[in-house]
């Protein structure tokens, strides 16, 4: 099934399921790719697509640039000064700037929510947002689904146990919604402080590894520890962390014993949300989903049109 | 299945469809009398089945033949212009190409552009020693210079008309026919 194009990616609420699935369906021959000799296609020939990333990242641009590159655009990475306060004016004069350039995609992470939907509404090239604040990161969210999807031959009724700190992550809000659109069941593992203020009811709340691992997940996925956040009032030490909601080594034979699947957006701090031997377990998906977002963002990139809608 | 109620005129019955088959697969099987194995490739959509007719009669006189398909839709030249995305369906190669004697299949050749954007990805796929081309009909409008090494039937048409094929395999019948045509590039 053919679909029309979309000018921009912003969060996973407003996409149909007939979206999602388009975008999961066709990463699977953008994967495929991989294992040729020549690991590009002609796709994006001669369009360009910019990153624009006002926090520090770079796995997620990393794999934006590697997806680009395989689908042959040209890509260019507009360097903001770190150090800069940036306010609603001056992202707006850089959309500007990107407009007289002529870019056909840009790709942006801001520490504020809502900043891709204000440049999206400002430029004629497509806009995917990178991750904004505590609000989306839809790409992550599509290539978490992709390797749920790889590993569920029916995705419906799987449970995934997703622990840390909810509250203050967008990868969880993203994640969390993609899983339960896709028929998964979703529960939360995290302290007091760190559980999201507002949670669907049909979302189970555990406070414990225990009570959690009772309710028998498939699929165990941490979200990383911002060491930024560990100075705030309410929230724990890395080692307080570690002890109470970390991947301890006891639990990662747990996680053996019941073969429960294992996954982490990155980067991983080891010794907080995870170990060492955790980071060695045999039924980490790790290094798949790391895989995946290339060929995810590649199948993203090929359905969004400039100018379009 | 039933036919498609704008259809013009046929051009190939069942039997006309068998006959070029038969032709195309004996040209093949006399070409290359001393090459141990040959790769059929057949071009998504009706390639395919075009592709797996060959093959079934090529290994039918006892020819080792491999057999692949690809989507060239990654590779088309008009994909910025399309008002909508075509869902991919992937290209599956799983023999190795390198130095294989490959022939490339698809139902029609026309503007070529197909045909232009099916040897690009076959070659990023690996070094094949040669390259043909079979096609089941040869319509005359090149828009670049490709010309089929195979072609059971040769065709000149007016603009506003498109050949259309169909294969027991998929279809469930083997038949050429022409049916109106409303844009040139839809």
């Amino acid at each position: 099934m053919s679909i029309t194009p979309r000018k921009d990616l912003l969060d996973i609420a407003s996409l149909t399921n007939e979206e999602i699935e388009f975008v999961l369906a066709n990463a699977v021959p953008f994967k495929d790719l991989f294992k040729r000799s020549v690991k590009k296609v002609p796709t994006l020939k001669g369009q360009t697509v910019l990153t624009l990333f006002y926090e520090p990242s770079t796995r997620t641009r990393s794999s934006f640039e590697v997806a680009a590159n395989r689908l042959s655009a040209d890509v260019t990475h507009f360097d903001i000064e770190s150090s800069s306060v940036v306010k609603g004016e001056s992202v707006l004069d850089t959309v500007e700037t990107l407009e007289s350039m002529r870019v056909d995609y840009i790709v942006v992470r801001h520490k504020q929510a809502g900043i891709p939907n204000l440049i999206a509404k400002n430029t004629r090239a497509s806009v995917i947002n990178a991750g904004d604040g505590w609000h989306a990161h839809p790409t992550q969210a599509l290539l978490d689904a992709f390797t749920m999807r790889e590993k569920f031959k029916d995705m419906r009724g799987a449970r995934a146990l997703i622990v840390g700190d909810l509250q203050h992550s967008r990868v969880a809000r993203s994640t969390s919604l993609i899983f339960r659109r896709l028929g998964m069941n979703v529960a939360y593992l995290a302290p007091g402080s760190m559980m999201p203020r507002e949670t669907p009811p049909e979302i189970p709340q555990f406070g414990n590894w225990t009570d959690a691992l009772d309710w028998k997940p498939d699929v165990v996925y941490l979200l990383r520890v911002q060491s930024e956040r560990m100075d705030e009032p309410f929230f724990p030490s890395a080692a307080e962390y570690h002890k109470n909601y970390g991947l301890t080594d006891a639990r990662v034979q747990i996680l053996r014993e019941r073969g429960l699947w294992l996954m982490h957006p990155g980067p991983v701090n080891r010794g907080v949300e995870i170990t060492d031997l955790g980071m060695s377990y045999e039924k980490s998906l790790i290094n798949q989903q790391v895989e995946n977002g290339i060929a995810v963002r590649m199948s993203v990139l090929y359905w969004l049109k400039p100018g379009a809608q | 299945m039933t036919q498609p109620p704008d259809k013009l005129r046929q051009l190939l019955d069942a039997a006309g469809v068998a006959r070029c088959l038969d032709e195309i697969a004996a040209a093949i099987n006399a070409h290359w009398k001393d090459e141990a194995r040959i790769a059929l490739v057949g071009v998504y959509r009706r390639g395919v089945p075009f592709a797996r007719a060959l093959a079934e009669r090529l290994r039918a006189r006892g020819r080792e033949v491999d057999f692949g398909k690809i989507d060239i839709t990654q590779y088309r030249d008009d994909l910025q212009t399309m008002t909508i995305v075509p869902k991919l369906e992937g290209s599956d190669l799983d023999f190795d190409l390198d130095e294989a004697v490959v022939i490339l299949c698809d139902e029609v050749i026309y503007t070529a552009r197909t045909s232009r954007a099916a040897l690009e990805e076959l070659l990023d796929f690996g070094r094949p020693r040669c390259v043909q081309f079979a096609v089941l009909v040869d319509r005359a409008g090149r828009e670049l210079p490709f010309q089929p090494d195979y072609a059971g039937l040769r065709v000149d048409l007016p603009q506003d008309e498109r050949v259309s094929v169909r294969f027991t395999d998929g279809d469930g019948f083997d038949e050429v026919f022409v049916r109106p045509w409303p844009t040139k590039n839809a």
